[in-house]
């Protein structure tokens, strides 16, 4: 460390404390109580990052979560490596290794650093006016390098190890920010009574407190101010009806007073304990929200105004009244506001020697400037800066003054510049709420307006700077705020309106300040930067309006200025002052760029939280899932279910397993888990009424005891799902929908029942995983059941399509006699506590008849072999019921269904729609691909129209050939044409045939 | 997120609900008797209000009920909630606090 520049006393520090650090592999020491800044300062590091663009050396230009140029990574592991981090708010712990970025080889030595040799050729926008020729070079040669030039920082390289915790909360006050006015709220709200939650994203309460010089702090209720904060944070935290939340940023504000907090629980210890998490993130609900997040102090923009050494007064004031640091020996003051003074007087005071005070107002009767007149310091007004010198630290400033001013410019030798535009109020969160900002003319700031949220500002974010005054504005708002939460009238969520909104702040103490570029004389040169972060000067802003920009939001874009990391905290107000000059607008005319959330920087990892992994998205299994995984099974996901796919035998491919087990099918029995199909139970004595208004099909004829193919359609006419349907009781039927269809169907049914005939006695109850399905198919199929049911299975007794209510094995079943393989098939519904029991006993019996289990790859090429569809693979959302070859299943003397009259339109009768085929290709071994277009004519070229497309295609291994379904324009009335299926390879000739392609007569089915 | 007061259940977080679209528009009891354009009208057209605008909510994750609500479009604060067959309350009262 270097001795000098610490103070031997005084700061919030533990001087007894040493801890070790390193960056960029240097290693150093700092004390507790730093930050990776102050420390780094402390020993006389200034260079801490490298500009985005032109890679110029950069230090610290301020002491919080503004900074736009300490952007360090911090390194634990290669797992825990943090990026872009502000080195103003990393705390130090021992043995923090830090990094800088955008550098390479070093930080001292930058190749990049040619980038600031070009910057002529490289102005705003260059991007959309270059790399235009040659056409081909885009894609090898620039936007490589440009993707690997951009960036900031870089991505860790393996998954993040750590635990991120999530929460919500209610609360009746919610208070962001814990400067003077932020505790002066939460004091007062928590005297009411109030629940109160109060967040701060620094490691310590007190805000703008922490960085006075604790021997002329003012008075605070009769306390000096270090009593008064510590008393009242003590205060609060014994108070259990108060939550306190350090090193927590709001980064949201969201609809209703729901708040975004990110709570960082592990970064600032050297060791943290395994079990606690990285950041946990609070969803806050409160009932009233104060915004107490103070103001930000702007920077002033001349020629060289971001070499390392030149920073915000306000910052170089923290560095030596809360970190012990002086960050300079002899200093240079340009200031637009009266906060500079004190600044200079201090560092004076700790032995910094000030060359002078450069202020650019014309005033000069103000007492700051008198008492820096007394203390020796030569105060120059009407000056402005022509340029300053040095490398990788400020050596030197030119002072210069305008018109009635001294003449003549003067160069100062100096390690240290500190400036100061003013204040910002930081309205991010208030605006983020769709509150209305408005323009103060006096302070010269944009301030919290008429709120859209139960939401008051307080303190200096709506212009209250004086400490007094934040304090009073505080309680006055913690008091109302309370007062309106726990009001036992109030009920709803909307903004009480005019009581959010409080008095007019009074005129600032100090001045507006200055937003804007300094003025320069005529034929200045150097580059006088804006944006920090995104290398954005005067030069860029006058080039965008020169190229015609008027919109703010337009030349943000263009220039990118304020869309850096830092979102512009520091450049806005400038930024808008040098357009509305360019333009000659008043700033409220040129307006504001939107604020949007974050506030600062989020780790995805609290985004993720605990979601992640296994707990990503929930994982559904049927309850014989385990016997499938034992059996090697391989599984897809259909929604969010696990279903087995097909199994495999030792080293067999999915292809051949899926041709054994459809030829097992066929020839002898398989056994399938259908229990993932969506069922529903429609009870009631207007059962049968809400079914024949909602599905396409009759349903009075259908008799107790049997089962119908059941359409069901959107109002619009087309196909949203099918199922088969049956009648258990003359009141009760079972309906079973598409796995992935089963919640949307009931919703719809629920809306219908609920909203447009909600005279109907009917009863809807999903029953999806009540029931265990196991599908027994195959001519064998009754010969594996027979033994275990008590049901007679003759096809006279239990035909095609019937269900019966009996037992098997003892359990209680419903037995549907159903086929979607178009073999005689059974699916057995039990209990699903039953499943796996009763799907042992089903293989045990059907090992006398080979049976085979498959899975659902194989059921969907048997049911394409019979020509059935599948809603959502050979349906679109464009599909009639007759276009799916499915118009016989309509109910013709039904006065009305869902869809129906849609269905009368002359577009939805048209032959010319495309109707659901069968595509045979030329040569028998060719298996067409799923979506592939079909043309008319071989050798179609764009822009040719297709007739329709491949929806379905599968070799069929009991047909020795391939086989696919499309839906074709006209395609009925085609059957027979050859047509060609559009592939990159060329053309594949295609015959048009019925969709069904085995057993067209069913004599299978109905064995 | 936003919080939305379910007539039957209270005001629970916006994630138990699911939007269903703009309110009273009622299906024709006579299908068959309306134009082809009334039957458009009836399956696409919808307002595009900027104010208070009364919708459609469903509380899936709660009581599994359909209810209206007026929402203004441009602050998203909600005016009123209501059942099912009945009557809008007025759009112009007051904001309930």
């Amino acid at each position: 460390m270097n001795e000098g520049l610490r103070t031997r006393e005084g700061g919030r520090i533990d001087r007894s404390r040493g801890l070790h650090f390193s960056f960029d592999g240097r290693a150093y020491t700092g004390v507790a109580g730093d930050t990776l800044a102050s420390a780094l300062l402390a020993n006389g590091v200034h260079l801490m990052g490298r500009s985005f663009k032109y890679h110029r050396p950069r230090g610290v230009l301020a002491c919080g979560a503004e900074e736009p140029n300490a952007l360090v990574a911090v390194r634990r592991d290669a797992a825990r490596y943090t990026p872009n981090l502000r080195a103003t708010q990393v705390e130090l712990y021992e043995g923090l290794a830090a990094h800088s970025q955008n550098r390479w080889p070093s930080l001292a030595f930058d190749l990049g650093a040619v980038n600031d040799l070009l910057a002529p050729f490289i102005p705003a926008g260059f991007y959309y006016k270059t790399f235009m020729w040659p056409r081909r070079a885009w894609q090898w040669l620039y936007e490589p390098r440009i993707r690997a030039a951009a960036g900031l920082g870089r991505a860790p390289t393996e998954a993040d190890p750590d635990r991120y915790a999530s929460r919500y909360a209610h609360c009746d006050v919610l208070i962001v920010g814990a400067g003077p006015a932020g505790l002066a709220a939460a004091a007062a709200a928590a005297a009411s009574g109030a629940r109160v939650m109060l967040c701060d994203e620094q490691n310590e309460f007190g805000g703008s407190l922490l960085a006075d010089d604790p021997r002329a702090a003012a008075a605070i209720e009769g306390r000096p101010a270090p009593q008064w904060l510590r008393e009242t944070s003590a205060a609060l935290g014994s108070n259990a009806r108060v939550t306190l939340l350090p090193r927590t940023t709001a980064f949201g504000y969201f609809p209703h007073n729901l708040l975004g907090l990110n709570e960082r629980l592990s970064d600032h210890l050297a060791d943290p304990h395994p079990d606690l998490p990285r950041e946990r993130q609070w969803q806050v609900r409160a009932r009233e929200v104060v915004l107490a997040t103070g103001a930000i102090e702007r920077p002033l923009v001349f020629p060289g105004n971001d070499r390392p050494g030149i920073m915000l007064a306000g910052a170089a004031r923290t560095w030596l009244n809360r970190y012990g640091v002086l960050p300079g020996t002899r200093a240079v003051v340009v200031t637009a506001h009266d906060e500079a003074y004190p600044a200079a007087l201090e560092l004076q005071a700790a032995g910094v020697f000030i060359a002078s005070i450069a202020d650019v107002r014309a005033r000069d009767d103000g007492s700051w400037a008198a008492r820096a007149r007394a203390a020796g310091i030569p105060v120059l007004t009407r000056a402005t800066v022509l340029g300053t010198g040095g490398r990788r630290r400020v050596n030197s400033i030119l002072l210069a003054q305008l018109e009635g001013g001294e003449a003549g410019a003067q160069a100062q030798p100096c390690d240290l510049v500190l400036m100061c535009g003013g204040f910002t109020p930081s309205v991010h969160l208030f605006s983020q709420s769709r509150g209305k900002l408005c323009w103060d003319e006096g302070l010269q700031a944009f301030l919290p307006g008429t709120p859209a949220e139960r939401v008051r500002s307080a303190g200096a974010c709506r212009g209250v700077f004086a400490l007094d005054a934040a304090l009073a504005d505080g309680a006055a708002a913690g008091a109302a705020a309370a007062r309106e939460a726990t009001a036992p009238a109030r009920t709803g969520v909307c903004p009480s309106g005019a009581a959010a909104a409080a008095a007019a702040p009074p005129a600032a103490g100090g001045g507006a300040g200055f937003a804007g570029a300094l003025p320069q004389p005529a034929g200045a040169r150097g580059r006088a930067f804006v944006d920090w972060q995104n290398d954005v000067t005067t030069g860029d802003l006058a080039l965008a309006t020169r190229e015609g920009f008027r919109s703010i939001e337009h030349i943000k874009r263009y220039t990118t200025t304020g869309m850096a990391t830092d979102q512009g905290k520091t450049s806005n107000l400038n930024a808008l002052g040098i357009v509305s000059c360019t333009l000659g607008k008043p700033i409220p005319e040129v307006g504001l760029t939107s604020f949007r959330m974050p506030y600062t920087p989020v780790s995805f990892g609290s985004f993720a939280g605990p979601a992640r992994g296994e707990l990503f998205d929930p994982v559904r299994t049927t309850p014989m899932h385990e016997w499938a995984r034992a059996r090697g099974a391989v599984f897809e996901d259909v929604g969010l279910w696990k279903r087995a796919r097909y199994f495999p035998r030792g080293a067999e491919h999915m292809h051949a397993a899926v041709g054994r087990e459809c030829l097992a099918v066929r020839n002898a029995c398989g056994i399938f888990d259908a229990s993932t199909l969506g069922k529903i139970e429609v009870v009631g004595k207007d059962a049968v009424t809400f079914m024949n208004r909602l599905y396409v099909n009759a349903w009075t004829g259908l008799a107790v005891g049997r089962c119908r193919y059941g359409l069901l359609l959107r109002d619009d006419g087309f196909v949203y799902d099918d199922g088969v349907v049956a009648r258990v009781s003359e009141n009760r039927f079972h309906v079973t929908t598409t796995t992935g269809g089963a919640p949307r169907v009931l919703a719809m049914m629920e809306d219908y029942l609920q909203t447009e005939w909600s005279d109907l006695k009917v009863w809807l109850t999903s029953t999806t995983e009540q029931w265990a399905v196991v599908a027994v198919q195959g001519p064998k199929a009754r010969a594996v059941l027979a033994g275990l049911v008590d049901i007679d299975l003759a096809a006279a007794a239990l035909p095609h399509m019937s269900v019966a209510l009996g037992r098997i094995s003892g359990v209680p079943m419903r037995l549907f006699r159903v086929s979607f393989t178009g073999e005689l098939g059974f699916e057995v519904n039990v209990p699903a506590d039953f499943g796996p029991a009763v799907w042992e006993a089903l293989w045990d019996a059907g090992q006398a008849h080979d049976i085979t289990p498959y899975g659902t790859e194989t059921m969907h090429v048997l049911r394409a072999e019979k020509g059935y569809i599948i809603v959502g693979q050979d349906t679109d959302g464009t599909v009639t019921p007759d276009d799916a070859g499915l118009g016989w299943a309509i109910g013709k003397n039904k006065p009305d269904f869902v869809g129906k009259r849609s269905l009368e339109r002359p577009a939805m009768t048209s032959p010319q729609r495309r109707q659901l085929v069968g595509l045979l290709t030329t040569d028998p071994q060719v298996v067409l691909e799923d979506g592939a277009q079909v043309m008319a004519q071989a050798g179609a070229r764009a822009p040719a129209r297709a007739l329709g497309h491949v929806t379905s295609s599968y070799h069929s291994s009991v047909l020795g050939r391939s086989i696919a379904l499309g839906l074709v324009a006209g395609g009925r009335a085609r059957i027979g044409e050859t047509l060609y299926v559009s592939v990159p390879a060329g053309d594949i000739p295609v015959q048009v045939a019925s969709p069904v392609f085995y057993d067209p007569q069913g004599r299978r089915l109905h064995a | 997120m936003l919080l939305i007061d379910c007539p039957y259940c209270g005001e629970r977080p916006e994630l138990e609900f699911v939007y269903g679209g703009q309110a009273h528009v009622a299906r024709p009891a006579q299908p068959a008797q309306v134009s082809a354009q009334q039957w458009a009208d009836y399956l696409y057209r919808r307002d595009n209000t900027r104010g208070v605008h009364a919708e459609r909510w469903r509380h899936t994750h709660g009581c599994g009920r359909f209810f209206n609500a007026l929402r203004d479009t441009t602050t998203d604060h909600f005016r009123a909630t209501y059942k099912v067959g009945e009557p809008p309350p007025s759009a112009a009262a007051p904001v309930p606090r």
